[in-house]
């Protein structure tokens, strides 16, 4: 049987391509790491792009000490199960070292405060390529994002002046001391990383299911009672649902969403009838319409 | 699923955010938290109506000054296709911007204000998406709901266009003109009944019934290596594989090739996709193929048909979007990036610059300043093997690198 490639994802072989971009033109690339759904389709995008050999660079989690175990867990089973080199740096140490400052108050988050751990690990490393699973729809401040972002030597994203980025051509030259933020699934939408999971049988974080869950109520959303890490009023009220979470970031900014879910085709019906964004669910997003920028502009993926 | 690309186009203020916000309402893509904080947002500046530029101006200078300063890229799908649209800015100054936008896309949208008619802006895009061979160009004659809907005025402009069409030297564009109200959501998703004398199809219709194919089968099959693969694990001991993407026409197993530079010949013995083999690599597939004889091959070389070779040279003659601050001076020199390959590149001859209005040439020209447009000669250090670009998308384009600077300043058509 006439076997041909013309029905590989577009997408897919973008990604691919990117991936080999960044093995080739950088001294040392890191795959950043959250052991959610985006990173994990890098890890497989990865695997794809350079076999038979192994991921040429190692990933890299920056933990907020705040993450749902289950992602923690599954973390580690990936990166055992597919022989991988990862690198854990902690926001508990940063908050330790006197760099940053712990939040306080309802709406206290550490997501942000991730920066500045991972300017560090960069300068520790002397990383010069971080690979980051953001996608351009996520948000408007990524929408104007470049696949190759150049970040200065303070980690800083310059939008104003961005290089111009033609045709497949990729330009990775940077100074000592700069480096770039790769993002091979930028023209992904979320439903296209949902299908590519179901397509391509990926395993994630049981999170992302259906599952009965302590929670309670605010401004809208709902918020995990498990830990206590999320701060909670006297008089909001604990309750078990039945929810998901449709993306996985801090336990303190990540707000669960009411669903049955229980299997991946489900999940994929769900988002394609969702009328909510995915990053609605972010609250760190909403502190203002310039959220997402601010956070770039200091150095955040 | 097909993904299609488009860019826009059209001076400051002819609404091409309002547009892409128009088609994202009317096809149900805005979600309803973004539609309530467009909504919020809209009420707050004291409009009477819902500014859907708030969906893609990203960035707080742009929301402050009310322009498109770099490009956004905004997603929708339909049951037919997926669809990512590069907004790009209309301000002269961003022209790069808009170049960088065009660059990956299949179609194009040219917005034109019903009350302005074709301007100077208008000239400059149509020939910037001529330059970059965008094969179909929707001419969307916007603000209809400001000329009361008239066919004289929407023919006028049609006219006056028909004109610029007569100057232009890629002929094989097809150009659809579309009288709408982005503001008033005529002729976008929805028919209007306000244009009855319009018998065309609404911009929508017209995208999902546009075949995107044609611009990737351009050409014939060139293969740039971007990576070796050795393993030298105990199953793959032997294994050396050259990653890449198919741009043309496509490769298969026993196919006789020719590696470039080098001009050694061999065949092609295996291609991979992830762990499963293939007889054939279509266009844009990214694959890695093993080679019967063990030749000599690294990144940057290119894999060709024996039978169908590029030309190999040391120079060459291009036209040149200069994008940078600093001039681009005779005699200066640069890394020239040519798909994946990089070489040294020194100004040879500036020739003549291009009025992108279509308003003729300047010759006596030794520099060239920001969003200037020239056909100018360079020399380099080691041939390149390329085709032109009218011929080959991606083999017959480049960038130009400030080895200073790093920044890309320039993007390249080989003549």
């Amino acid at each position: 049987m006439k076997k041909d490639t013309s029905n590989i994802n577009p997408l897919e072989n973008e990604a691919i391509y990117i991936m080999r971009e960044v093995a080739a033109q950088f001294e040392k690339p890191v795959l950043l790491f959250s052991g959610g759904k985006d990173s994990i389709t890098l890890v497989r995008l990865a695997q794809k792009a350079f076999y038979p050999a192994k991921i040429p660079f190692p990933l890299m989690h920056i933990d907020t000490g705040h993450n749902f175990p289950e992602t923690i867990e599954f973390r580690d089973r990936l990166v055992d199960e597919l022989g991988l080199e990862l690198i854990v740096r902690n926001v508990q140490d940063s908050i330790n070292e006197g760099k940053v400052k712990e939040e306080s108050g309802k709406y206290a988050s550490r997501n942000s405060l991730q920066t500045t751990t991972l300017l560090d690990a960069i300068e520790e490393f002397k990383f010069d390529a971080c690979i980051g699973g953001a996608r351009r729809d996520e948000e408007k401040a990524r929408a104007k994002e470049r696949i190759f972002s150049v970040r200065d030597d303070f980690g800083q994203w310059d939008e104003k002046n961005q290089r111009p980025e033609l045709f497949d051509m990729l330009n990775g030259q940077i100074e000592l001391g700069q480096n770039v933020r790769v993002f091979p699934i930028s023209n992904w939408t979320e439903l296209d990383v949902w299908s590519y999971i179901e397509k391509e049988n990926i395993e994630i974080p049981s999170i992302y299911f259906a599952h009965t869950r302590a929670t309670f109520l605010r401004d809208g959303l709902i918020w995990s009672a498990d830990d206590e890490v999320v701060y909670r009023e006297e008089n909001e009220v604990v309750e078990e649902r039945e929810v998901r979470f449709r993306t996985v970031g801090d336990m303190s900014c990540t707000a669960a969403v009411l669903s049955d879910a229980s299997d991946i085709a489900t999940v994929v019906q769900e988002i394609r009838n969702s009328t909510i964004s995915e990053r609605g669910a972010r609250i760190d997003d909403k502190r203002s319409e310039a959220a997402m920028e601010k956070r770039k502009q200091q150095g955040y993926f | 699923m097909e993904v299609l690309k488009i860019a826009t186009a059209g001076s400051v203020d002819d609404g091409k955010s309002t547009l892409i916000g128009r088609i994202l309402y009317d096809t149900k893509s805005l979600t309803s938290d973004k539609l309530e904080a467009i909504e919020k947002t809209s009420k707050q500046k004291g409009y009477d109506y819902l500014d859907f530029s708030l969906a893609t101006d990203g960035l707080v200078a742009e929301r402050e000054q009310g322009i498109t300063i770099d490009v956004a890229h905004i997603y929708f799908s339909t049951q037919a296709k997926s669809y990512i649209i590069a907004d790009t800015p209309g301000h002269v100054e961003y022209t790069r911007n808009m170049v960088t936008g065009a660059s990956t896309s299949q179609a194009a949208i040219i917005l034109i204000d019903a009350r302005k008619g074709v301007i100077e802006q208008t000239n400059r895009h149509f020939f910037i998406n001529n330059l970059l061979r965008v094969k179909d160009i929707i001419v969307a004659i916007n603000k209809m709901d400001l000329v009361d809907f008239s066919e004289e005025k929407y023919n006028e402009i049609k006219a006056d266009f028909e004109v610029l069409m007569s100057k232009r030297d890629y002929q094989d564009q097809k150009i659809t003109f579309i009288p709408v109200s982005a503001l008033k959501g005529d002729n976008v998703v929805n028919k209007s009944k306000q244009t009855p004398w319009y018998k065309g199809q609404t911009l929508l219709e017209h995208l999902e019934n546009l075949d995107r194919k044609d611009i990737y089968n351009v050409g014939t099959p060139r293969f740039p290596v971007q990576y070796v693969i050795r393993p030298k694990t105990d199953e793959f001991h032997d294994f050396r594989g050259y990653a890449g993407k198919v741009y043309g026409g496509e490769l298969s197993v026993g196919d006789e090739v020719v590696a470039l530079p080098s001009q050694t010949k061999s065949k092609i013995k295996e291609i991979y996709f992830y762990n499963d083999t293939y007889k054939t690599a279509s266009r844009r597939s990214s694959v890695t193929i093993t080679l019967e004889d063990d030749i000599n091959v690294s990144r940057g070389d290119m894999l060709v048909k024996a039978n169908d070779l590029p030309k190999i040279d040391k120079q060459f003659t291009a036209t040149i979007s200069w994008m940078d601050s600093k001039n681009l001076l005779t005699g200066s020199k640069y890394v020239l990036q040519h798909g994946v390959n990089k070489v040294l590149a020194k100004v040879d001859a500036i020739h003549h610059k291009i009025n992108p209005d279509y308003s003729g040439i300047e010759t006596d020209v030794n520099a060239l300043g920001m969003n200037d447009i020239a056909s100018v000669t360079f020399k380099l250090n080691k041939p390149i093997y390329f085709d032109e670009f009218k011929n080959h998308r991606t083999n017959g384009s480049f960038i130009l690198i400030d080895s200073h600077s790093n920044n890309t300043v320039g993007a390249g058509f080989i003549q």
